[in-house]
């Protein structure tokens, strides 16, 4: 009887589970130092940030936001990148195979904060808008580095001409 | 007494529903789910308006291969889905339609097209396709009742 039970709550809390992870967010552990200085500053330790799913439901992301988003290089690998460019945009790229990129329809311009120590749309182009998973909210551990993480570009980073 | 019971009986109602809702999530996003196709880029293997049944699991264990017809998230608009045939895998040599001449697939990338050569918007216009877009693969065709068949083999 107590089995019996047991399995039909595992049965339906399951599901439950993973819906709310789906569809709300979830809390990942960032990897490498391409977003220093703001993930992982240091290298002893590593943050946790809470990626939001609801976010980006419609595909809506903004310039300077931190999303997480499937590599289109091995689609088993998720990175995390700064949005630099939405569609429309021209942008300076950095070591690309143009100097100048039009972003196109449906795609957007990744890069990693830390210039030069990440792989990035300077390295494969424009990611298509369906590859983002969630958008990076707020850093939620260790306790001592709480904070949300702002929309912000790199000064130098800005597209030479917004669509919008 | 009676209000209090009616709020139970809605908590209880509202905890079902919650709880299938999830279980319909759960299976539609990570076993199988059903798909309307239209548009005339896969005739004549596929009509307009023919209603498929597509699994999930195989794009997850990434056990496609050449011939699969999938359903992907269009790489110029996310919001809309494209069904087309793999015809190659990273690494084969693919022939291109506007720069006409053959070039590689990329790591982590597919080759798409429609079976209906001359008017599909596909890999031929925009390229390959990175894997991460693919939804599932298509298994069968359950409507029209009359042309149901399996369309897993090439």
């Amino acid at each position: 009887m107590f089995l019996k039970s047991l399995c039909k709550s595992v049965l339906f809390g399951v599901p439950i589970g993973i819906t709310f992870l789906d569809t709300v967010g979830y809390v990942a552990r960032v990897e490498g130092i391409s977003m220093q200085p703001v993930l992982n500053p240091g290298t002893k330790n590593t943050d946790y940030v809470f990626l939001s799913r609801w976010s980006v439901r419609d595909y809506q992301v903004k310039r300077g936001d931190v999303i997480s988003l499937v590599s289109p290089k091995d689609p088993n690998q998720k990175i995390i990148k700064r949005v630099v460019a939405l569609e429309g945009d021209v942008v300076n790229t950095l070591g690309y195979k143009n100097q100048y990129v039009k972003i196109p329809e449906g795609h957007c311009w990744v890069e990693g904060d830390h210039t030069g120590h990440t792989l990035d749309s300077n390295t494969f182009g424009p990611v298509s808008l369906g590859l983002i998973n969630a958008k990076a909210l707020c850093i939620v551990w260790p306790p001592s580095r709480w904070q949300n993480l702002e929309a912000k570009l790199p000064n130098n980073r800005s597209p030479i001409s917004k669509s919008i | 007494m009676t209000f209090i019971k009616f709020i139970g009986k809605t908590i209880g109602v509202t905890g079902y529903v919650l709880q299938y809702a999830c279980l319909t999530h759960c299976t539609f996003e990570y076993v199988g789910d059903f798909v309307m196709c239209s548009g005339p880029s896969m005739e004549p293997t596929l009509e307009s308006n023919n209603i498929l049944f597509t699994e999930h699991i195989t794009p997850r264990l990434q056990r496609l291969k050449r011939g699969d017809i999938i359903i992907a998230k269009s790489p110029v608009n996310p919001k809309q889905n494209i069904c087309k045939r793999i015809i190659g895998l990273p690494g084969d040599k693919v022939r291109g339609h506007f720069p006409k001449r053959s070039q590689i697939v990329p790591h982590g990338h597919v080759w798409l097209e429609g079976d209906n050569s001359s008017n599909s918007a596909d890999s031929r216009g925009y390229g390959p396709v990175p894997q991460g877009l693919i939804r599932s693969r298509v298994v069968c065709r359950v409507w029209p009742l009359n042309k149901m068949c399996s369309l897993t083999e090439y």
